[in-house]
């Protein structure tokens, strides 16, 4: 089955602000700011069939990382729980608790892990 | 090893045997001696200081002292069902039963006690027993299946330790005791009283200044009944006799050493026979230099040191020991210490004693103040510090320290106003000083780092708490913080965070934080470990606190874990299971054929899962909802299976159906079921309901288990299954329908108000001060005045309670979270994929990265860290 990409109208209110994920070379339009809960994360599916987690904390900023799960294999990043270490953003794995920075993506318990970082902006659109 | 090795030959590997081997290990003699030990029982060393615990779910492999390695490493030759017949002192020559003859250079009998059968007719009877060995136990227990009554000659520790296994075993117990007391040589006759109040009403029948003069038997020659020196005649299946033990000396005699008038053999204060210097005796076939034989383990493991130190070339003697003891009984505390008759010249008692609560406390006091023993019933819990503060002045008025908690002057003395030279754990003899070395020298920074460095606790387990106050006082003194914070976020326990939110109705993770947060974390995310703690503790206080029921419902969807976020259990390729409540395990035919049904149609792996319910598995997160309006509509609610909230209560067939049956198991696991449904916890709440003793439902596995009677229910609390098994513990017995509910409401509600996150019942109890006993006196006797709150709290929980389910699948608003991807709702997610197995199917897993599984031992909500 071919992906729908185009932003679908699920999310009825919106703020006007569109949620955008920095790709290679371009800008991808994700979903409305107001489709993301502030602590919960939402899975957004790339133009290459990657998939990314994109988060909101409680102050606004946006991160967004890949939703695979590098432990499992399983893409279930989006439904970690998120929160603050050391003054950094994380979410942690559903399945296995791994914590991973959502702005580095580095695995904070296991060293040699990481996960690609996203850069994340909501705008006017 | 070559012949001329010298040896050591032990006689006996009982308890203290065993602790001689170590202490020859730890003196490094098994390196330079040959050691063979002759052990006559068919297994090596166990506890059996702990032998009733067996009644209680452990396992002889539980009990044993013996590792296979330790044995193994120092290469002793350890004979087991290998008793020695035979000793030449001129040759220095045993003689075992297989024929082995051992030549010795030294000989060590530590060949324990028998228990003493008075002479009765037909005492050996079939349905007579002893209560020595775990082979004695498992006699007991095979002949008790097919009796219903049991009888115990002798009141002393044993007898009563004896009287309620019977008990548990589902006998109807009897105790028969010749003095005019229960316990004569630990108690006198205050405590005698209270502790005989405390044990009838528990359901034993006690026969005091009786004597047993006859055991009657029928006609194929099994025991029927006792006659008693009052003339009258009791009716027993079985006859348990514990009335003392004698020292197992005869092996001694037959080889010509000297024993007393009294039985024991003869030694020294090194344990040396008085008869034969190659010849040492130590633990309860002993005589010891001061006159007595000890019938506790402490004085022999002393004793065995004693030798091990003495073939070393140290200096070491013993020369008498102590014969404090403690024991918990059916649940009530008895210790005595020290001289607890008063037999020093010149003291005075300080006595406590309540007899409506079967509590009585004496101490003896000399003259100038010293504390010189006592006797506690009922409560002892300041056993391990009193008994350490034995022989001295303690720094406050005696009677201080036996008033109750609450009645005024009560003081709780510290173990940190001890002297270092105070014994913290009499049964290996380990002094204060050498806990505090641990810590501050040996870095050990938990209790059971430091009962492995001292021995301390490893033994009856009394002096435990006293070890833990005892460790933390240091940690804190040394400098370390013991931080007993939730996490990062929070400094307070998981306890005080529900008082906070209880007391200021706080209704906001976020408030929560940013005004009761560790300083660096307010205005911070949190974490997960906080919030889905502190979003199950705004779950179970919702309708009290005026917070929303439902878990989803505006901030506090951010905070569950991710199982209820989807209200089902994420599995490992990202699919989910489904668990539709099956209240009791009951199900209509109908039902089933719709569960059957809805797998066939959504493709579900279906099981049947280990707590009476239908497990379906492998649904995507978008079908969650679709699964669920049909299962809604067949009349099922959600079962809860991903929440920390109650599970099933499982049922026996009960009355209704089963020939032995007498409560209908299955309505009361329904209505319990029902009850509690939804309720929000620290940990997973598991129950189960029994139509009788034969406990198929296995109710004694469960948080709370309730297992019928012929007069009502009997409530357990604290079992667990899982990794760490523990057998429920009887709270009350013989409980109405009504009183049944009313006393689960309450322990449930303390449970949730006290607990840790993620502490099952098993390990609450277990941790919290004073244990089941304090439990039993806040939600039976009310003793905190809290009862009313904590029914009204599940009042409000049980009025409030709504499928999550049915109201979410009619809220567009959280059931726009069901989709796989944000931006391509109607695209499932590719990565959860299966393959067939069995004529159903299982998950297609994605390839992994070699070398980044993580470890296996993670369990559900455990962060590896
Ligand atoms: C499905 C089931 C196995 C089965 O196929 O039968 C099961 C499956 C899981 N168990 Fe269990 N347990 C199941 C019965 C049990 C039982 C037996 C019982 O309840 O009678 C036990 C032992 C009893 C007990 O809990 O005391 C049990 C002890 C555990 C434990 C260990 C708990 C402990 O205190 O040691 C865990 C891990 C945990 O909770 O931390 C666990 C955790 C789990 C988890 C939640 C692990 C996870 O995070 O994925 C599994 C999720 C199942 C799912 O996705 O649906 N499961 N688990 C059973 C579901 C029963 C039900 O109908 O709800
Ligand atoms: C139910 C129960 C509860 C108890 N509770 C407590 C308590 O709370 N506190 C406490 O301090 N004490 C308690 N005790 C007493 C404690 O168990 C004993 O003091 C301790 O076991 C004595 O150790 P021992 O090695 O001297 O004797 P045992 O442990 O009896 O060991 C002697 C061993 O020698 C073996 N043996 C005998 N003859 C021979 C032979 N010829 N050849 C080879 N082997 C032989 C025996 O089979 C036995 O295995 C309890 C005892 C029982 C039965
Ligand atoms: S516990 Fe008793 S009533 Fe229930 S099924 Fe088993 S034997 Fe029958
Ligand atoms: S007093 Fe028995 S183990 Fe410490």
């Amino acid at each position: 089955m071919t992906p729908t990409l185009e932003t679908t109208d699920r999310t009825l209110e919106t703020t006007g602000l569109k949620v955008r994920l920095r790709l290679a070379d371009d800008w991808f339009t994700v979903c409305d700011l107001s489709a993301l809960l502030p602590g919960r994360g939402v899975a957004a599916l790339l133009p290459d069939g990657r998939q990314a987690a994109v988060f909101a904390d409680r102050s606004g900023r946006l991160f967004a990382v890949d939703n695979r799960d590098p432990f499992t294999g399983a893409a279930v990043l989006s439904r970690g729980l998120t929160g603050t270490h050391r003054g950094r953003p994380f979410v942690a794995s559903p399945l296995l608790k791994q914590r991973f920075d959502l702005e580095s993506g580095r695995c904070l318990d296991d060293e040699t892990v990481r996960v690609t970082a996203y850069e994340a902006v909501a705008v006017p659109l | 090893m070559s012949t001329d090795t010298p040896t050591i030959v032990l006689v006996g590997h009982g308890m203290v045997g065993q602790r001689f081997l170590q202490a020859l290990a730890e003196r490094g003699l098994t390196a330079t001696h040959r050691v063979v030990v002759l052990c006559e029982e068919p297994r090596p060393a166990y506890d059996r200081v702990q032998l009733t615990s067996y009644f209680s779910g452990r396992t002889p492999g539980d009990l044993s002292l013996t590792d296979p390695a330790f044995i193994e490493a120092h290469g002793i030759e350890l004979r087991v069902g290998d008793p020695a017949l035979a000793v030449d002192r001129a040759a220095r020559e045993v003689t075992a039963r297989s024929g082995l003859v051992v030549r010795y250079d030294v000989l060590v009998l530590a060949t324990g006690s028998y228990p003493f059968v008075p002479p009765v007719p037909n005492k050996d009877a079939e349905g007579c027993f002893v209560y020595r060995t775990i082979e004695d136990l498992l006699a007991i227990e095979e002949y008790a299946k097919n009796s219903t009554t049991g009888a115990v000659v002798g009141g002393g520790l044993l007898g009563l330790e004896a009287a309620g296994a019977l008990q548990g075993l589902g006998l109807t117990s009897h105790i028969v005791e010749f003095a005019p007391r229960l316990m004569p040589v630990q108690v006198d006759e205050g405590g005698g009283a209270a502790l005989l109040r405390t044990i009838e009403d528990m359901g034993l029948s006690v026969h005091t200044g009786v004597g047993t003069q006859e055991i009657v038997v029928g006609e194929d020659g099994a025991v029927t009944g006792m006659r008693l020196s009052d003339g009258s005649e009791l009716a027993t299946d079985l006859v348990v006799f514990s009335a003392g033990v004698r020292p197992r000396d005869q092996l001694a005699r037959d080889c010509g050493l000297d024993v007393g008038e009294r039985g024991g053999i003869t030694v020294d204060e090194q344990c040396r026979t008085v008869t034969d210097p190659r010849v040492f005796a130590i633990g309860e076939c002993a005589l010891a230099a001061d006159g007595r034989v000890y019938g506790l383990v402490a004085p022999g493991y002393e004793q065995a040191e004693t030798v091990a130190a003495t073939l070393a070339g140290d200096g070491s003697a013993f020369t008498g020991a102590d014969l404090s003891t403690k024991l918990k009984l059916l649940g009530v505390d008895v210790a005595s210490f020290g001289d607890a008759h008063g037999t020093t010249g010149d003291c005075l008692d300080v006595v406590y004693s309540d007899s409506r609560a079967g509590l009585y406390k004496k101490l003896v006091v000399g003259r100038d103040g010293t504390l010189l023993g006592g006797v506690l019933v009922g409560d002892a819990e300041a056993y391990g510090t009193l008994k350490a503060f034995t022989g001295s002045v303690p720094p406050v008025p005696p009677e201080s320290l036996v008033l109750p908690a609450g009645a005024g002057a009560s003081v709780r003395l510290g173990p940190s106003a001890l002297p270092d030279d105070a014994i913290i754990c009499s049964c290996n003899n380990v002094r204060k000083g050498t806990v505090r070395e641990a810590v501050t020298v040996h870095r050990c920074t938990t209790v059971p780092e430091v009962k492995k460095c001292t021995k301390a606790g490893t033994t009856c387990g009394s002096c435990v708490k006293v070890l833990g106050r005892l460790v933390e006082a240091e940690l804190e003194a040394s400098g370390v913080e013991v931080d007993k914070g939730l996490c990062g976020c929070f400094s307070q326990s998981r306890e005080e965070l529900y008082e906070i939110v209880l007391a200021l109705r706080v209704t906001s993770f976020r408030d929560l934080l940013d005004r009761h947060g560790r300083e660096g974390a307010r205005g911070g995310d949190g974490c997960e470990v906080c919030k889905p703690a502190v979003g199950s503790i705004i779950a179970s206080l919702a309708p009290t606190i005026g917070a929303s029921t439902h878990v989803l419902d505006g901030e506090q969807a951010a905070l569950q874990d991710t199982n209820d976020h989807f209200l089902a259990n994420l599995q490992k390729n990202g699919s989910y299971s489904v668990v539709p409540r099956i209240p009791g395990g009951e199900i209509t035919p109908e039902k089933l054929i719709v569960i059957g049904e809805i797998a066939r149609d959504f493709g579900l792996y279906t099981k049947i899962t280990g707590g009476q319910r239908i497990d379906m598995f492998g649904a995507r997160v978008e079908q969650l909802p679709l699964i669920w309006t049909r299962l809604v509509d067949a009349g099922f609610e959600s079962g809860h299976a991903y929440g920390k909230s109650l599970r099933t209560v499982k049922s026996c067939v009960g009355q209704t159906w089963c020939r032995y049956g007498v409560q209908d198991s299955v309505r009361m696991a329904i209505d319990l079921e029902l009850r509690y449904r939804g309720l929000r916890s620290p940990h997973k709440l598991k129950s189960a309901v029994s139509g009788c003793q034969r406990e198929c439902a296995e109710a004694r596995s469960k948080d709370f288990g309730v297992i019928a009677t012929a007069s009502g229910w009997n409530l357990y609390v604290g079992g667990n299954g899982g990794a760490t098994p523990r057998h429920a513990d009887l709270l009350a017995q013989d409980l109405s329908d009504a009183g049944l509910v009313r006393l689960i409401d309450r322990f449930l509600m303390f449970y949730i108000r006290t607990a840790d996150r993620l502490e099952r019942t098993s390990v609450w109890l277990d941790r919290i001060p004073g244990g089941l006993d304090h439990v039993r006196d806040v939600v039976v006797h009310d003793s905190l005045g809290i009862c009313d709150e904590l029914e009204n709290l599940m009042a409000a929980h049980v009025a409030h309670y709504r499928d999550e389910w049915a109201e979410t699948i009619s809220d567009p608003g959280k059931l726009a979270r069901f989709v796989s991807f944000v931006n391509a709702p109607d695209t499932p997610d590719p990565v959860v994929a299966f393959v067939p197995e069995r004529d159903q199917m299982k998950p297609d897993l994605p390839l992994l990265a070699i070398g980044l599984r993580p470890a296996d031992d993670v369990l559900e909500g455990t962060a590896t860290r």
